[in-house]
C-alpha cells in the first residue's frame, strides 16, 4: 500500500502561464449544431479555455512561468539541484523536456533534471518524488515544472473530448523548512482501465502510418477521430472516479490522523465541472472549500491542481493552510494529498 | 419502490411531457445520450449506493433492467 509521510518540506512559491488565445466553447461550433453545443457546455461547466497555437509547446508555457516565478521571488538559479518536468505532451520523443529547461533556464548543469509522464495524477505524483529527494537533504531548492497542451491531443470532431480540454503551464518551488511540518500521499495505478482514457497509436507498440492518421467515424453518433487523437469513455471514467476518489480520501485521512473538518481546502483535478460538484456533494465538502478553475481554463489534465490554486488561490494561502489535494485520471492511475501550505507565494498568472 | 425509481429516472432526464413505464426501452428515448447516461448513474450512486459497470450498464435495455439491477445490488 503507497502511503508516505513527509517531514518539513513544502511549496514555497507557485505560478502558472496560459495562451492569450481563448476559446470560447459556446461558439466552438464549427463542427457541431449551436444547440448541441450548448447542451454540451451547459453540462460540462466549461465556458472558456486556453489554447497555444500550432508552435508552442507545454515547456513554452512552463517557462514562461517558471521565470516569473523565479524573478519574483529573487531565486539564485544557481541554487536549484532538482528539475523535475511533468507532461504527457513533451517537446520531442527525446531528449527529455526537462534536460531542455535545464539549460534554457540557466540552471547550473549540475542540476538533477528528469521526465514524468502521467496523466490527471501527475502533480501529486511529482510532489511526491520532489518531496522524498528534497527529505534527503541532498538538495537546497527543487523546481516542478507541469505542463499541457491537451488541444493538440482531441478530435474537434469527437464530441465526446472537443469541448473539456485546454493548455496550460506551471511552476512551483519546493524547500526544505521546519514550519511545513508533515506531508502525506496516498499513490494508486489500476492498468487494467488501460482503454478508459486513451491514445491508441504513434508510440511503439502502433507506430504511426498514414492509416493512424486517417480520419474515421467511431461511433453511432458519427464522432469522428484518427487512432492518434486521444478518446475518452466518459462513464467508465465517471464510475472509476466514485470508486476510487472518496475511499482513496477517506484512507489517507486515516493514514494521517486528520479529518475533513480540519482540512481549510480541496483541490481537485478539474475533470468537467459535472463531475467535480457531484464528487464534492458525495464527499460532503462546501463549494467555497473546494475551488474551482474549469469554468475557465477547461480540463488540463496535471495542470490543473496547480491552476486552480494559482488562478483561485492566491489570497486565500496567505498564513497556515491545510489543503488535500485529489489528481486522477488516464492510466486509470490516481493519487491523494494532504499538505500544509504557509504562506506560499502565489505569482500573477502570466499569457503567452 | 418501483415509482420512487421511475420518478427519479423521469426527474434525472428531464422528461415531463410524458409518462415512463417500467418497459420502456430507454436507450429509444430522445433525451438518452451519454451526457443522460452520467447523470443516470450519479442518481443511481447518490440515491442507492450502486455504482453500475459500462459494460454492466450496456446490457440494460429497458426502465425496468436498472430498476431490477439496482433491487438486486442494493444493501
Amino acid at each position: 500500500m503507497a502511503l508516505l509521510q513527509f517531514n518539513n518540506v513544502g511549496i514555497t512559491g507557485m505560478s502558472a502561464a496560459v495562451p492569450k488565445n481563448i476559446i470560447d466553447n459556446y461558439q466552438y461550433t464549427e463542427h457541431f449544431d449551436e444547440a448541441t453545443v450548448k447542451d454540451i457546455v451547459d453540462k460540462v461547466g466549461i465556458k472558456e479555455r486556453r489554447f497555444t497555437d500550432a508552435k508552442t509547446t507545454s515547456s513554452d508555457l512552463c517557462y514562461a512561468a517558471a521565470e516569473k516565478l523565479l524573478t519574483d521571488m529573487n531565486i539564485d538559479r544557481q541554487e536549484i539541484d532538482l528539475l523535475v518536468f511533468i507532461s504527457q505532451t513533451p517537446d520531442y520523443r527525446m531528449p527529455a523536456t526537462s534536460v531542455l529547461l535545464q539549460d534554457r533556464l540557466g540552471l547550473s548543469k549540475h542540476t538533477a533534471a528528469f521526465d514524468l509522464t502521467l496523466g490527471c495524477s501527475a502533480f501529486v505524483y511529482g510532489l511526491t518524488v520532489v518531496y522524498g529527494l528534497m527529505q534527503t537533504g541532498g538538495f537546497r531548492k527543487a523546481l516542478l515544472l507541469d505542463g499541457e497542451t491537451r488541444s493538440k491531443v482531441y478530435s474537434p470532431k469527437d464530441r465526446k473530448t472537443a469541448f473539456l480540454f485546454g493548455d496550460g503551464g506551471v511552476a512551483a518551488i519546493i524547500e526544505n523548512n521546519e514550519k511545513f511540518g508533515p506531508s502525506y500521499f496516498s499513490l494508486n495505478s489500476d492498468g487494467s482501465k488501460e482503454s478508459y482514457i486513451k491514445i491508441e497509436a504513434g508510440g511503439y507498440r502502433n507506430p504511426s502510418t498514414p492509416e493512424t492518421l486517417t480520419e474515421k467515424v467511431v461511433d453511432e453518433h458519427g464522432n469522428m477521430r484518427t487512432d492518434e487523437h486521444g478518446y475518452m469513455q466518459g462513464a467508465d471514467v465517471f464510475n472509476f472516479v466514485l470508486l476510487e476518489i472518496p475511499s482513496d480520501i477517506k484512507k489517507l485521512l486515516k493514514f494521517a490522523g486528520t479529518t475533513m473538518d480540519e482540512l481549510n481546502y480541496f483541490v481537485f483535478h478539474q475533470a468537467n465541472s459535472y463531475m467535480n460538484s457531484y464528487l464534492a456533494k458525495k464527499l460532503k465538502i462546501d463549494a467555497d472549500k473546494a475551488p474551482s478553475s474549469i469554468e475557465h481554463f477547461g480540463n488540463t489534465s496535471s495542470v490543473s491542481i496547480p491552476l486552480t490554486i494559482v488562478t483561485q488561490m492566491k489570497s486565500k494561502l496567505q498564513g497556515h493552510n491545510k489543503v488535500l489535494l485529489s489528481g486522477f485520471g488516464v492510466g486509470m492511475s490516481w493519487a491523494t494529498s494532504v499538505l500544509n501550505f504557509e504562506d506560499c507565494f502565489i505569482s500573477d498568472l502570466v499569457e503567452v | 419502490m418501483e415509482q420512487k425509481f421511475i420518478d427519479l429516472f423521469k426527474e434525472t432526464l428531464e422528461i415531463e411531457d410524458r409518462e415512463v413505464a417500467l418497459t420502456d426501452t430507454f436507450r429509444d428515448y430522445d433525451e438518452w445520450d451519454s451526457l443522460a447516461l452520467l447523470s443516470v448513474i450519479a442518481m443511481i450512486d447518490e440515491e442507492y449506493d450502486v455504482i453500475i459497470e459500462s459494460n454492466e450498464f450496456q446490457k440494460l435495455q429497458t426502465v425496468g433492467d436498472i430498476h431490477n439491477y439496482i433491487t438486486a445490488h442494493s444493501n
